[in-house]
């Protein structure tokens, strides 16, 4: 037990998940106290000692699963088989297929099954409908065997596998069959009723998805050792996810982490700044109090604090490569913006267009940066990012307007598709400006490669910076402010 | 192998006559314990705080408002007999209203009192004497260590403080004792239970965690949405309260500003009992819709997007 806890540590502290020396501890201490046959017992001890941040979660059990998979299950399953034998044909076939711990269960795709895929929809269907996990696990089983195609010994973390078998099971027609059949035939046109039965099949779908996800797992763990696997499925914590490359689903768990993140900072920040409450020493208020003790001035007096905020402008590439990154940033801007005097926005690809306006007045910036897409004005020609002429644009309309207190954040890759990089218009903001930051979502040592001229710009900013996660985004807006 | 056991070592150290006897038998004791004082737990609940018991250790519990954080503290304290005390935290809050105080005016009452008897008394005798444990006002984290009577000790919205101020805990947290510069260190009496709740409004600081075991307790799933609602809500059908509980997943599903919290569930359940409901109408449900959500965009959204109407009715 020791043994596979260190290793399974390591598997966290691996994904990122920072496990001190006494929370192991603690976690072994846990596993002496309770009853190790209960699975679920295990994995909420081990959750509640070794991890401590609820975002965490899903990483950790993503590990548990894998690491914890079937040397528990074993006995489990090896139960479930003996009862099968008085249970029907259909059963207990998709049963032999899956267990045994020392058989391989990577075979190709049906090639023990004897049931037809309209059977396999039906034995879904009514697991599903009647929410019976057993026969939703028998049926999941009998789906992966059947469809998952499986091959042993491939280096893979099981996504394709999944993606074949949900493919050929049609979900959507078999959420479509659930949600008609708990509708009553006469309440059909109430539309709570309706999107109610809707929802209900969505999780019963969702349940179905989870436990093939499950069984292919096991199978895997089976194939290649609970390690192997473990480092094939890894997945970073929402806050280090690329945001260049993050696929939809990643996508969404960065929209949802930027919430919370930006208030943290907010609050973070509206603290700091109040705690700092002590100005420079204010001479006159000194000096008067000093009367009272014969001219010693003994009761030192400060002037109020001024926190020196700043003006920061924000000129984002909203181009598809780099428009993620661009939204996040606006969004983590002006969620803090009472911390700056004044946020302004701008906009570009090859036209420049300001977007501060949408931001006013919302609570959530969220929904502003939904809008930028469709209001913005920014495509003045072929819609291929064009630096030099944004930049020239900005300089033309706004250069005036830039003073000693503005910061100028410029977000972007610097890919300009060959135009020209018109490089002096940034030296002069620069001359102009407090500051001149560009943030740069691409790994360094992509820099200057192709058609990306950040080297051209950057002899005049004082900073570029590599900014490709959440966190280094939050660490450099929290300097800032 | 034979490690000591946590709760036998925290006795030694705290110099325990006896070892405190154990509060639960096991996750499913806590489990039926709490639901005979109306709390229904799910299995993470029970698991955690059946360890914390076993660990002798403090419980974080973080998770969104409305969750049954606090209540939790409070049933844990029911069903083991213990007297909760609470310390609830607010910017600004400092060790002489978390720990302890001491009683000035009545150290200056006592100097006062003193002086008649003429000069005579010496200084070092009566700095002892002030500093007494007679003049020292007792505040809830202090409380709780002295307490010799079962206590649960809940210290409530603790991501409300500044990060500084979370060091005041670690003693209490991590030894179990308290240590005041003119009398010494005030050890525990017992091993009381210890909740600390948070919102999530900020990280709390590595420290803070590493001395607690964590629980997320989030949205409950429909069916013990459902279950609680039938033990909170007397006189509510099942039928109804399966309603309630799936109408709430939907909205919570929904991307709102705010989603509804258990608390106000069981507030638009009891309105719909009153009304005399047996099932939720569309009607019903939009005119009771502000019952679950407090932002005016969020009831317009919800009305669009479950009852298939553009504008509430008003």
């Amino acid at each position: 037990m020791l043994n596979l806890l260190g290793d399974f540590i390591g598997e966290l502290r691996a994904a990122g998940i920072p496990v001190s020396m006494s929370e192991h501890v603690d976690s072994a201490r846990a596993m002496e106290a309770i009853d190790l046959s209960d699975r679920s017992l295990v994995k909420n001890s081990l959750a509640a000692t070794l991890v401590k941040d609820g975002d965490h979660m899903p990483v950790f059990n993503t590990a548990f699963e894998v690491f914890f998979a079937n040397r528990s299950l074993a006995s489990v399953e090896e139960m479930l088989n003996a009862e099968d034998e008085d249970s029907d044909e259909m059963t207990r076939e998709g049963a032999a297929g899956a267990s045994g711990p020392g058989q391989s269960r990577g075979e190709g795709g049906g090639a023990s099954s004897s049931m037809s895929a309209q059977e396999l929809a039906d034995l879904l269907f009514r697991a599903l409908r009647d929410g019976n996990r057993e026969a939703l696990r028998q049926a999941a089983n009998e789906a992966v065997t059947r469809y998952a195609g499986m091959e042993p010994g491939r280096p893979v973390g099981g996504t394709y596998y999944l993606y074949r078998t949900l493919r050929n099971l049609e979900l959507d027609k078999l959420e479509e069959r659930l949600s008609q059949v708990s509708l009553a035939p006469g309440e059909s046109e109430d539309v709570l009723v309706q999107r109610l039965a809707r929802d209900e099949a969505r999780a019963r779908v969702e349940m179905l998805k989870a436990e093939i996800e499950r069984e292919i797992r096991e199978r895997l763990v089976d194939d290649r050792g609970a390690q192997a696997l473990a480092k094939s499925v890894r997945k970073p914590l929402p806050e280090d996810l690329d945001v260049m490359h993050a696929n939809r689903d990643e996508m969404a768990q960065l929209e949802r982490a930027l919430r919370p993140l930006s208030r943290k900072l907010a609050v973070r920040l509206a603290r700091r700044r109040r705690r700092r409450h002590r100005g420079p020493i204010d001479l006159r208020h000194t000096v008067r109090r000093s009367l009272s003790t014969g001219g010693v001035p003994i009761d030192l007096r400060f002037k109020p604090p001024r926190p020196a905020k700043p003006e920061i402008i924000v000129i984002a590439d909203i181009s598809g490569s780099v428009a993620s990154f661009a939204r996040f940033t606006l969004h983590l801007v002006h969620a803090i913006s009472s911390q700056f005097s004044k946020v302004r926005s701008f906009v570009f690809v090859d036209g420049l267009d300001e977007v501060s306006r949408l931001f006013e007045g919302v609570d959530d910036p969220s929904e502003a940066v939904a809008r930028i897409n469709a209001e913005a004005d920014v495509i003045a020609f072929d819609g291929h990012s064009d630096y030099g002429r944004a930049f020239l644009t900005f300089h033309e309309r706004f250069a005036d307007q830039i003073t000693k207190r503005s910061t100028i954040l410029i977000l972007g890759d610097a890919r300009n598709n060959y135009h020209q990089a018109h490089a002096e218009v940034i030296a002069d903001l620069k001359y102009r400006a407090r500051a001149v930051y560009w943030l740069n979502p691409e790994p360094t040592s992509y820099w200057d490669s192709g058609d990306s001229i950040v080297s051209q710009y950057a002899p005049y900013c004082d900073k570029v910076i590599e900014c490709r996660t959440l966190r280094q985004l939050e660490a450099f807006v929290g300097e800032l402010a | 192998m034979s490690a000591l056991d946590p709760r036998e070592e925290l006795a030694q150290r705290l110099g325990l006559l006896h070892l405190p006897p154990l509060r639960f038998d096991s996750p499913r004791d806590v489990r039926e314990r709490l639901a005979q004082h109306d709390y229904l737990s799910d299995d993470s609940i029970a698991s955690v705080t059946f360890l914390a018991d076993r660990l002798a250790k403090p419980i974080l519990v973080e998770g969104p408002a409305g969750t049954g954080k606090t209540a939790l503290a409070k049933a844990v304290a029911d069903s083991i007999g213990a007297r909760l005390i609470r310390l609830q935290c607010y910017e600004g809050l400092d060790e002489s209203k978390a720990l302890y105080e001491w009683n000035y005016r009545k150290q200056l009452l006592r100097i006062q009192a003193g002086r008649p008897e003429g000069s005579a008394e010496e200084w070092s005798h009566l700095e002892e004497d002030i500093f007494a444990e007679e003049f020292l006002l007792t505040r809830p984290l202090l409380e709780a260590i002295t307490a010799t009577d079962p206590v649960v000790l809940l210290i409530d919205e603790v991501d409300r403080v500044e990060l500084e101020t979370e060091a005041l805990l670690l003693e209490i947290l991590s030894e179990y004792q308290v240590s005041i510069p003119e009398l010494g260190t005030v050890k525990a009496q017992q091993i009381p239970m210890v909740f600390l709740t948070s919102n999530n409004t900020r990280e709390l600081s590595e420290a803070l965690k590493r001395r607690c075991l964590y629980l997320y307790v989030g949205y409950p799933d429909v069916e013990r949405e459902r279950d609680i609602i039938l033990s909170r809500v007397p006189g509510i059908s099942t039928a109804l309260a399966e309603q309630i509980a799936q109408v709430v997943r939907s909205l919570r599903m929904l991307d709102l500003k705010k989603a509804p919290s258990v608390s106000e569930t069981l507030d638009w359940a009891r309105t719909l009992v009153v009304l005399g409901r047996e099932e939720i109408g569309e009607a019903d449900a939009t005119a009771t819709l502000h019952i679950l959500l407090k932002y005016q965009s969020d009831i317009e959204r919800a009305t669009k997007e479950l009852l298939g109407r553009s504008k509430p009715v008003a």
